[in-house]
């Protein structure tokens, strides 16, 4: 086997993926004072996803400053490397085991990384056709909204003149801006919802650029051999038209990037798509600690650094004195209106947490009580009114209170007649 | 017919007309025996018809018709597949395959189902109790009733397989021709003068593999034909990598007059294939997914694997069988005319193609002149091998890095494929010789990258340059 001539072969902390989550860890562990912090990248550039996010805002909560992508992810780097952190780019890992082995592949060939800890930044990205079950032919001209900006912001190249827009999401806006930027213009917007998913400051956007916007509708077909040629829409009353374009724009439906832990030995969570993590992040291998995005889909750029910073701490503290926590409660999520929860179990006591707060989110509009509760009593409880895709965040520290040796319980009671 | 035509010299003895599976392994078998071989490809590629998407699976034969021509196709297919696959790096998965039995009435049909295969020189099968089957396939729904083994049913790699047939063709002096439509041809007693959509060539012979339109070519050249193509739709759903511990033999069901049914299989990429389903229709070249469908099988592979509800899906695709009004293979040869149409090559072409090749070849020696073989026939360089289950190129100092991080895909791989003997000239070629974007991300990470490293290779590129000026803020 090739050993790879400029990777060290052992260090304190792997941070796999060098996006927000990944190099804001990776400063903060240097700041720690933690000796050998080695950030792995398989882009030719450390960044993540904002290095190809060519529009504003980011970087208000991490510089103070509105920025854009690349700038942006320029200066987080800088930071992770003034504060010393080495950053490893066109590594790919392929495999983590227990015990903090790492296999890797470089340019030059295979290799293998001993670390301390791992620490798990590989983010997001959104769902495919194939994943949505789309029908219909294959022409090439289908795309994530991820491969657009690469394409537009970082090859200044356009794969497609008057494509149709999938999905509502902020992204899905990002998406519409990219196109506009690089001088494509988008035939419509479609979302199978009655309502746009974004936030009402989106939902203007279109009508200013003159995008229609079909609600309710779904893409049954995609028609086209070589090329897109257009899409076939089905609306809720089946009404079905066909709508000419050259391209499709599969924006949304983010996905955590888990294949390190999917293939490998971490317990998965089946609603978050990632890793079960507990309040310090750290993944069912007690060596292995997980930020960002790969948590749930799908936080801003800023949260995900913050977090990437907060599970830093916690990891700095573990590599000091790993800390006995020795009650572990399990979350369950009760009924089917609530998506996801993370964390997804809590480990006692709970001083000093990295996640600072249960992160929730619903998988369809739903109006009630949601409540926390123990051995049937309620920790804690809030009437509110819940839309998809939006942050819902229930306090850590009531889960002080719970009952050992019981699961705590996330309910959403739902009222009647929405 | 022009003046100029009518004394063209004969420069080929054989002319192939499409570039299947069927037609690759023709071409391989003909230029190995001396002959001097064209083919001609109406798709910018090979492999753009019914061997675009199959379920991959080398068949021993055993549910084939007793005694037919396709059984015996498939059995020494199969046989010459395992001599030459070393030499040519061709994938090989020895998985096996388990017939398993759903319901009573599917295990009352084993008996037969056993004595068939034996019938077809499938000796080795072996009957399975639901627990033996169970304790193989801890992953398989415990409602199986009861089974047999098919020991020697495996998994290859459906297209570098046909490609390198060509590519060995070629490195021994064939010419292949694509984006080349036959669009007419005359026979003037001892060669015939073939019109395409790009020249006017004269071989001795001409050989119908052009599956899905095969019925169609003969008419267009015989003014006659022995069958009539009924496309047979198939569709599939792709599996995460991560489902491959949950499948080791493949899964077939019991079969109907119909269709073998849906199977359960890893693929040589280290996948999970769950199809196709057998759908009749006039298209012969509308291979659409719909929804509803991909669906039901999503429901139906749960059904047979539970652990797959919890898997996502990587990719979906359909197929279409060149099938006929009959069971059997349609291979006719018209000696008087130089001809032989090659014909229904409906499910079972890829294992059998290396047979049909050889059934041909005799065919064609009882009208076409004797050819001598070379001596040494030259062996090609494999451009990629992608098999999950072998050494990949990744695993190579230079390998240029990653692209396509999901399939591991290296740019040096991709620049030896587009600098080959046979170029890709779509997406979908280069998908096939390397597999980049057929991973789970299904483009999202690599696609930026992929349209640089492929311009101007293309016929229709992945991306165009932003004129000047457009990258500008709007």
């Amino acid at each position: 086997m090739p050993e790879a001539p400029n990777l060290p072969d052992a260090c304190d902390v792997a941070v796999v993926g060098g996006g927000p989550a990944g190099l804001a860890a990776a400063t903060e562990l240097k700041r720690h004072g933690v000796p050998r912090v080695v950030v792995l990248d398989r882009e030719p550039a450390a960044g993540g996803i904002p290095r190809h996010c060519g529009h504003y805002p980011f970087g208000m909560r991490e510089f103070h400053k509105v920025l854009r992508g690349p700038d942006y992810a320029g200066r987080l780097v800088a930071r992770a490397e003034q504060a010393g952190a080495e950053i490893q780019t066109g590594v790919t890992v392929t495999d983590i085991q227990p015990g903090g082995i790492l296999s890797l592949i470089t340019p030059e060939g295979t290799g293998e990384l001993q670390a301390r800890r791992i620490l798990l930044c590989t983010g997001v990205r959104e769902t495919s056709r194939a994943a949505r079950l789309i029908g219909g032919q294959r022409p090439q001209g289908v795309l994530p909204t991820g491969a657009l900006q690469s394409l537009v912001y970082l090859e200044k190249m356009k794969p497609f003149a008057r494509p149709v827009i999938l999905g509502s999401e902020l992204v899905s806006f990002s998406a519409l801006m990219t196109c506009r930027h690089a001088g494509i213009a988008p035939q419509a917007m479609i979302e199978p919802n009655e309502r746009v998913t974004a936030r009402s400051f989106a939902q203007g956007l279109p009508k200013l650029l003159g995008v229609p916007v079909h609600l309710g509708c779904e893409i049954e077909r995609i028609i086209g051999r070589e090329q897109v040629e257009a899409v076939q829409l089905r609306d809720r009353k089946g009404r079905r038209w066909e709508l000419a374009c050259d391209g499709v724009l599969m924006t949304g439906r983010f996905t955590p990037e888990a294949t390190l832990a999917r293939m490998g030995h971490l317990e998965l969570d089946l609603g978050t798509g990632g890793p079960r993590v507990d309040q310090d992040g750290r993944s069912s291998d007690p060596n292995v600690f997980v930020a960002g995005n790969l948590l749930r889909p799908v936080e801003t750029a800023g949260w995900s650094w913050k977090e990437g910073l907060r599970v830093a701490q916690s990891l700095a503290r573990d590599l000091e004195a790993p800390r006995a926590r020795e009650v572990t409660l399990e979350l369950q999520i009760q009924g089917d209106a609530i998506r996801y929860l993370v964390p997804q179990r809590v480990t006692l006591p709970l001083e000093e947490a990295a996640l600072e707060s249960i992160q929730l989110r619903v998988a369809r509009p739903a109006r009630g009580s949601l409540l926390i509760r123990s051995a049937g009593r309620i920790l804690w409880g809030r009437r509110l009114s819940a839309l998809p895709e939006r942050r819902i965040l229930l306090p850590l520290d009531v889960l002080k209170n719970a009952a050992p040796d019981h699961p705590v319980e996330v309910v959403f009671e739902e009222e009647e007649g929405l | 017919m022009s003046q100029a035509d009518a004394s063209l010299p004969e420069r080929y003895d054989v002319a192939i007309v499409g570039g299947g599976v069927v037609g690759c392994a023709m071409a391989r078998r003909f230029t190995l025996e001396g002959a001097r071989v064209v083919l001609l490809e109406k798709a910018v590629d090979i492999l753009d018809g019914a061997s675009k998407g199959n379920s991959a699976i080398l068949h021993t034969g055993f549910d084939a018709p007793p005694s037919s021509l396709e059984q015996r196709c498939i059995a020494e297919g199969h046989a010459e597949f395992l001599e030459i696959r070393e030499s040519l790096g061709l994938p090989l998965l020895q998985c096996s395959a388990i017939v398993a039995a759903w319901s009573e009435e599917e295990v009352a049909r084993l008996e037969e189902l056993m004595d068939q295969a034996r019938a077809n020189g499938v000796d080795d099968i072996v009957p399975l109790s639901a627990a033996e089957i169970r304790a193989a396939e801890p992953s398989l729904s415990g409602k199986v009733k009861g089974g047999f083994r098919v020991p020697r049913e495996a998994l290859m790699d459906p297209w570098s397989t046909p490609h390198a047939y060509l590519l060995q063709a070629l490195a021994n002096g064939a010419e292949v021709r694509r984006a080349c439509e036959v669009t007419g041809g005359q026979f003037d007693g001892s060669s015939w003068l073939l019109e395409t959509s790009t020249e006017v060539l004269r071989a001795h012979s001409v050989i119908n593999c052009a599956g899905l339109f095969g019925d169609l070519l003969d008419q267009r050249l015989l003014g006659e034909t022995g069958f009539s193509i009924k496309p047979r739709k198939g569709q599939f759903l792709v599996f995460d990598k991560a489902a491959a511990q949950l499948v080791s033999s493949i899964i077939l069901p019991v079969p109907t007059e119909k269709t073998k049914g849906i199977v359960v299989c890893r693929t040589v990429f280290g996948n999970v294939l769950v199809g196709p389903t057998a759908e009749d229709q006039e298209s012969r070249c509308d291979s659409s997914t719909d929804a509803a469908t991909l669906k039901s099988l999503q429901g139906k592979a749960a059904e047979i694997v539970p652990g797959l509800a919890e898997i996502p899906v990587t990719a979906s695709y359909a197929g279409l069988r060149p099938a006929s009004e009959q069971k059997d293979y349609r291979i006719q040869a018209y000696p008087e005319r130089n001809y032989v149409s090659v014909g229904g090559i409906r499910s079972t072409g890829l294992s059998a193609a290396l047979g049909i090749a050889r059934h041909v070849l005799g065919l064609h020696q009882g009208f076409g002149p004797r050819f001598t073989a070379p001596r040494q026939p030259r062996v090609p360089e494999v451009p990629s091998r992608l098999s999950e289950y072998d050494p990949r190129a990744w695993e190579e100092a230079g390998n240029g890095g990653i692209v396509c991080h999901c399939e591991l895909v290296t740019r040096a791989e991709i620049e030896r494929v587009l600098q080959g003997p046979l170029p890709p000239r779509s997406l979908s070629g280069l998908k096939r010789r390397t597999r980049v974007t057929m991973g789970r991300c299904q483009g999202f990470y690599c696609t930026g990258a992929l349209a640089r490293i492929t311009e101007g290779a293309f016929d229709s590129p992945l991306a165009v340059r932003a004129a000047e000026g457009e990258d500008e803020d709007a």
